[in-house]
């Protein structure tokens, strides 16, 4: 049986060298799409992050934190698009 | 034994694109192209990353532990909400972009540029709806 | 009054599987204070949004759909993303793209269907979707790796950019 305690830490703190990449994108990016596309990455992998994160402490509550999490940067997601792409809301 | 080497492969495979997607983030010269890296190699790498908290879960399910399978259900959920919401947020952020003056680096046919300009407005609000219907 | 039905189980359903294993009274895994308070907040759900859940028709409630759903999503979409990953991964270490964006006409009639389409298409090889003529349900594809032959046609040939994709979802959709 692996050590699911180690292995997933080491998982998390992969994911979280991945955020690292996408956030240079977020500072340096040169137009507003780009660092919503940045946000969106992120944003993702922080939820891959929580699942993993539950399952090395064997804790349920983060993974329902990763669910709920999902659903609002969704909506985050589809808010930001709507204002770059200007208009009435 | 040929379980664990499943688990290290499922998670080197989910872990390998998640990196992918950052190198592509920074490696593209524009919107569209980070796009199809952020969107694609992500899900993919959670599909796999997900997939083996799962594996797990099941594994603990077997072995008569509850929480292995409540934990196994919630994962499942949460991947089926990643499915879901990633590329309608692609979408939603490619069709921003490009009503906002973005053009595609080094294309070569834009047929979106040369159509006269599409509604928005009313008819936008109702596209996303159906995205509502797919959540539940 | 059926639309409110059908919306209630089904948000009943989502509430029953977000609680496994909150009590032991009902077959070990919930207890009867959840399934109680579950079934209230699910009619509440099912008064407000049974408009927004099914619009016109209950094409979907079919069961015969759903397995070939599940069959679509485990055989050729999850091939299709396995070699749209490898591509991009090409693409990111080589460096070469030669991008385009082409309108498509696919034909598909129904918001789930195109629904569909557009989301299989942004997760598979080379291509996402950028923009929808509402009218007539024309899709407009950003293409990572442009064919020069396709783009002499203003419509692009679907069989280029989607493949088989639109023949599966004409089965489950329409």
């Amino acid at each position: 049986m692996i050590d699911v305690y180690t292995t997933y830490l080491t998982v998390v703190i992969a994911l979280a060298l991945c955020v690292i990449l996408a956030l240079v994108r977020v500072i340096r990016g040169p137009t507003a799409p780009d660092r919503v596309v940045g946000v969106d990455t992120i944003n993702t992998i922080v939820i891959v992050g929580m699942v993993a994160f539950g399952m090395a402490f064997r804790e349920v509550i983060y993974i329902d934190v990763a669910i709920v999490y999902a659903l609002l940067s969704f909506v985050s997601t589809l808010f930001l698009a709507k204002y770059l792409e200007g208009g009435e809301f | 034994m040929i379980f664990d080497y499943l688990i290290y492969v499922f998670l080197g495979i989910g872990l390998f694109f998640n990196v992918l997607a950052g190198v592509g983030l920074l490696r593209f010269p524009d919107v569209y192209t980070r796009l199809h890296a952020g969107t694609k190699c992500t899900t993919f790498g959670s599909i796999f990353l997900i997939g083996s908290v799962i594996l797990i879960g099941l594994k603990l399910w077997w072995e008569k532990d509850t929480n292995g399978s409540v934990l196994a259900l919630h994962s499942a959920l949460a991947l089926v909400a990643i499915l879901l919401t990633n590329p309608v947020g692609a979408h939603a952020i490619a069709r921003a972009a490009h009503r906002s003056g973005v053009k595609p680096v080094r294309a070569i046919a834009d047929h979106l540029a040369e159509s006269p300009p599409l509604q928005t407005g009313e008819k936008t609000d109702k596209k996303q709806q159906p995205q509502e219907e797919g959540g539940k | 009054m059926k639309t409110f039905v059908v919306t209630t189980i089904v948000s009943f359903i989502i509430y029953l599987l977000l609680t496994t294993g909150s009590g032991s009274e009902v077959l070990g895994l919930w207890s009867y204070i959840e399934l109680l308070f579950g079934l209230l907040l699910s009619c509440v759900v099912g008064g407000v949004a049974h408009h927004l859940f099914i619009k016109e028709s209950f094409r979907m409630a079919n069961p015969v759909r759903w397995i070939l759903f599940l069959g679509y999503l485990i055989g050729p979409f999850f091939v299709a993303l396995a070699k749209a990953n490898l591509d991009v991964a090409y693409r990111v270490i080589t460096g070469k793209i030669n991008p385009a964006i082409v309108k498509i006409s696919p034909g598909l009639k129904t918001d789930f269907g195109i629904t569909m389409l557009a989301n299989s298409i942004t997760l598979t090889p080379g291509t996402l979707s950028v923009d929808i003529d509402e009218d007539s349900n024309d899709l407009y594809i950003h293409w990572i790796n442009a064919d020069v032959k396709a783009l002499e046609k203003t419509p692009v040939d679907c069989s280029y950019v989607c493949g088989k994709f639109p023949k599966w979802i004409r089965r489950i959709a329409e």
